[in-house]
């Protein structure tokens, strides 16, 4: 006689067999590789266009420092006065002019110089001429001094600190940012989980309280059987979802990449790079041999450790929340009514989001990240963001782990206890917008 | 055991609201039992006691001469007053649903909602989604799924509201073709009326308690006052009314000239009626005789005065 299994079958295929359902699912991973491509495309596309650039030398300086670039090609004007180059620039639609006036000396001929164009110069364009100028005047200067550009390119070398732990590892810049990365990730994926998962359960909770088909059910089953099948046949369809959006997406980018032959790196390097780029520190010499370092540290990641944690946390964490949306569905009659309800729940997720990004990352075992990573609220998400640092030595403490865990799971029983109640008793009341002392008294009934 | 249900001092408080106190209720094997009382009196807190969705603070409820188990469900079929149906599925998947929620395994399930598909008829309801049904089709549908487990014990929250005057009475012969086949009924509802000619026992439900059961025609036996409407044909109405009016009180009376009918209500001491139809008899023609019998709601109306509820 147990029915929890045709419950969960029920909302599993409900949810899956919905129209909009499907859409999403088969819709995004082709949109996103869309959007990749798009992204890819116009990256190339902006390559691809080259600007011209006019040059009027009066000076005895300036050669051949304005050579074609990749993004700029250069015109050098012979024996025309500065109002005819200008016309001739404007009339070939050249991208703008540079003058340079005849003085005396280089620091003149730089003090006068000038840029024409029709509108104000593209950044970009401007200082690639600065550097010119720059790097022409330092140039002149260390001539002045004495001192030979090799030399000077000697002077200016790059430098970077040993790092090391105690027991003599070689330790890696950015290594921390990267590991915090990828606990975000995990963290970010069961804040949107929940987040969406959520709202499916409280909306189908809703419909049923509309549809008025809640009594007729609950004749037949306990309420908390049709809450916790609900819950788990909502989380089962999502994560059918992103199954298939994990395997399409990946199959989509692959024939995508073969086919309009997009290197996956230069993809990737104008995205994320810049950003992971600071923390790795760029120009190292021996770049080879920290990227073997580095590929390294990531493989020694415990990563299986890892997705059982991430589960654990997940698990609980989603059924704390969906319970929470699912009495939140009950209380109400309609969603307009669940936003003063629903506020609350997003708030600990946000807190624990941003409190991850801006503590955890900078010091993933400091009293914040600790504090966090034990409140039951906020622990799926923080925690996760400590977990790839490790357990024990270095890591989180073995203390901590059991006692975030058993912190969540009491809560765990505790708030589904609770939202089982103002479950089973707002399922039944109808034409009612509560309040939360509505709620409250709802739990002594 | 000749009840099927026995609810014995069943209290049940809401916060500071009380829903039922003290209500104690013996409904017989093999009946229709009519629980009435008006909107808020506490009918359907019964109800969803009898069916385990809400818990009773005090006093027993026994099915069958045991107490009430999650069993007993399955031998229970409930039509709630808010009834509906999953509005994006499609009609036959939804009744499987729910019978096998009821426990019928999904052959027996099948085989059954094919009997009762081809019975009322809309056997090509069962691809259909339950939005593209009309709300009276879509409460044949409920009634189905509240029969289908044959339960031994069939409770009716408002029944006939949403049908129309063709299905409700497509549905009450049903009703009763049940109770001929052996369950018994529960009715509830506000509109006494609607199923006084139906019940044979009733309890009348007000303010949280039960103020009035017991079988229905004797009830009324108790209730009824001795009034009779009575119509004769005769040429001077007069005449008779005071002749009457020295033995009787005639409360209303009424003469159609054209007619020549002569309509009055009369009441008599004592429920020997015989000796004013003698009476009548030998100087009019008499049309009709009848004795007002009270109905549930005037039974109910004048309960209440008597327990003392007048503050309304």
């Amino acid at each position: 006689m147990n029915k929890l299994p045709l419950i969960i079958k029920r909302e599993y295929l409900a949810k899956v067999r919905n129209k909009s359902f499907v859409i999403m699912t088969f819709l995004s991973p082709i949109l996103m590789v869309a959007m990749v491509l798009l992204i890819g495309y116009l990256t190339k596309l902006n390559d691809s266009e080259k600007r011209v650039i006019a040059v009027l030398n009066e000076s005895d300086y300036f050669s051949n420092e304005f050579s074609t670039t990749e993004t700029t090609s250069y015109v050098k004007y012979r024996g025309l006065t500065l109002e005819e180059a200008k016309d001739s620039t404007k009339q070939m639609g050249y991208y703008g002019l540079v003058y340079l006036p005849k003085e005396d000396n280089l620091e003149l001929v730089s003090k006068r110089a000038f840029f024409y164009s029709k509108d104000a110069p593209n950044t970009q364009i401007l200082e690639h001429l600065e550097r010119i100028f720059k790097d022409r005047l330092r140039e002149e200067r260390l001539r002045d001094l004495g001192i030979s550009a090799a030399e000077y390119t000697e002077m200016d070398r790059s430098y970077q600190m040993n790092i090391s732990t105690f027991e003599g590892e070689q330790n890696l810049k950015g290594i921390n940012e990267i590991k915090a990365i990828i606990g975000g990730g995990f963290g970010y994926l069961i804040m949107m989980f929940i987040i969406i998962y959520g709202g499916f359960v409280m909306r189908s909770v809703i419909e049923e309280k509309t549809s008025r088909i809640i009594e007729v059910i609950i004749s037949s089953v306990k309420p908390f059987q049709l809450m916790l099948g609900k819950i788990i046949g909502t989380s089962l369809a999502g994560i059918t979802q992103f199954a298939i959006w994990i395997v399409t997406g990946t199959i989509l980018l692959v024939i995508a990449m073969t086919v309009f032959e997009i290197d996956p790196s230069t993809v990737s390097s104008s995205g994320v790079g810049p950003a992971l780029g600071q923390g790795i520190s760029p120009g190292i010499p021996t770049a080879d041999m920290t990227m073997q370092l580095y590929a390294q540290e990531l493989f020694e990641i415990p990563w299986v450790m890892l997705i059982v944690f991430f589960l654990i946390y997940f698990i609980l964490g989603y059924l704390i929340y969906s319970s929470i949306y699912a009495a939140i569905g009950a209380a109400v009659d309609n969603e307009t009514d669940t936003q003063q309800f629903i506020f609350p729940i997003i708030l600990p997720l946000m807190l624990a989001i941003y409190v991850g990004f801006f503590s955890v990352f900078s010091n993933p075992h400091g009293p914040i990240a600790v504090g966090f990573s034990l409140f039951p609220l906020t622990s799926p998400i923080v925690m996760m963001m400590r977990l790839p640092g490790g357990i024990g030595d270095g890591g989180v403490p073995i203390w901590q782990l059991v006692t975030s865990i058993l912190i969540l799971l009491a809560t765990f029983i505790g708030i589904v206890w609770l939202a089982a109640k103002i479950y089973r008793v707002g399922i039944l009341m109808y034409g009612k917008k509560p309040s939360y002392r509505e709620l409250f008294k709802w739990l002594k009934y | 055991m000749n009840n099927i249900l026995v609810v014995d001092d069943v209290t049940k408080q809401y916060g500071d609201h009380k829903a039922l106190t003290g209500v104690s209720l013996e409904i017989p094997k093999n009946s229709i039992y009519g629980l009435l009382g008006p909107n808020g009196a506490g009918k359907t807190t019964l109800i969803r006691i009898i069916n385990q969705i809400t818990y009773p603070d005090q006093g027993t409820v026994f099915f069958d001469g045991k107490p009430l188990k999650p069993e007993h469900i399955a031998q229970i079929g409930y039509l709630p007053e808010e009834r509906g149906l999953y509005k994006s599925m499609k009609v036959g998947e939804q009744a499987l649903y729910l019978a096998q929620l009821k426990g019928l395994s999904k052959r027996e399930a099948k085989e059954r909602l094919k009997y009762w598909f081809d019975r009322l008829d809309i056997g090509d309801w069962w691809g259909k989604k339950i939005q593209e049904l009309s709300k009276g089709m879509a409460q044949k549908i409920q009634f189905i799924v509240t029969v289908l487990h044959e339960p031994k014990l069939l409770i009716f929250d408002e029944p006939f509201s949403g049908f129309d005057p063709i299905n409700a009475n497509i549905i009450k012969d049903e009703i009763l073709k049940l109770k001929e086949n052996g369950a018994s009924i529960i009715f509830s509802t506000h509109r006494m009326e609607s199923v006084e000619e139906l019940c044979e026992y009733i309890a009348l439900i007000h303010r949280s308690e039960k103020i009035l059961d017991g079988k229905l025609s004797e009830i009324k036996k108790a209730f009824k006052n001795n009034i009779f409407d009575v119509g004769v044909t005769l040429e001077n109405p007069d005449l008779l009314l005071e002749n009457l009016k020295e033995k009787y009180e005639i409360l209303s009376s009424n003469y159609n000239n054209l007619e020549k009918q002569l309509d009055f209500s009369i009441q008599l001491p004592n429920d020997n009626s015989g000796e004013l139809l003698s009476l009548l008899g030998s100087k009019a023609n008499v049309n009709n005789f009848v004795e007002t019998i009270p109905s549930a709601n005037d039974i109910f109306i004048r309960t209440i005065q008597n327990k003392g509820f007048e503050n309304e």
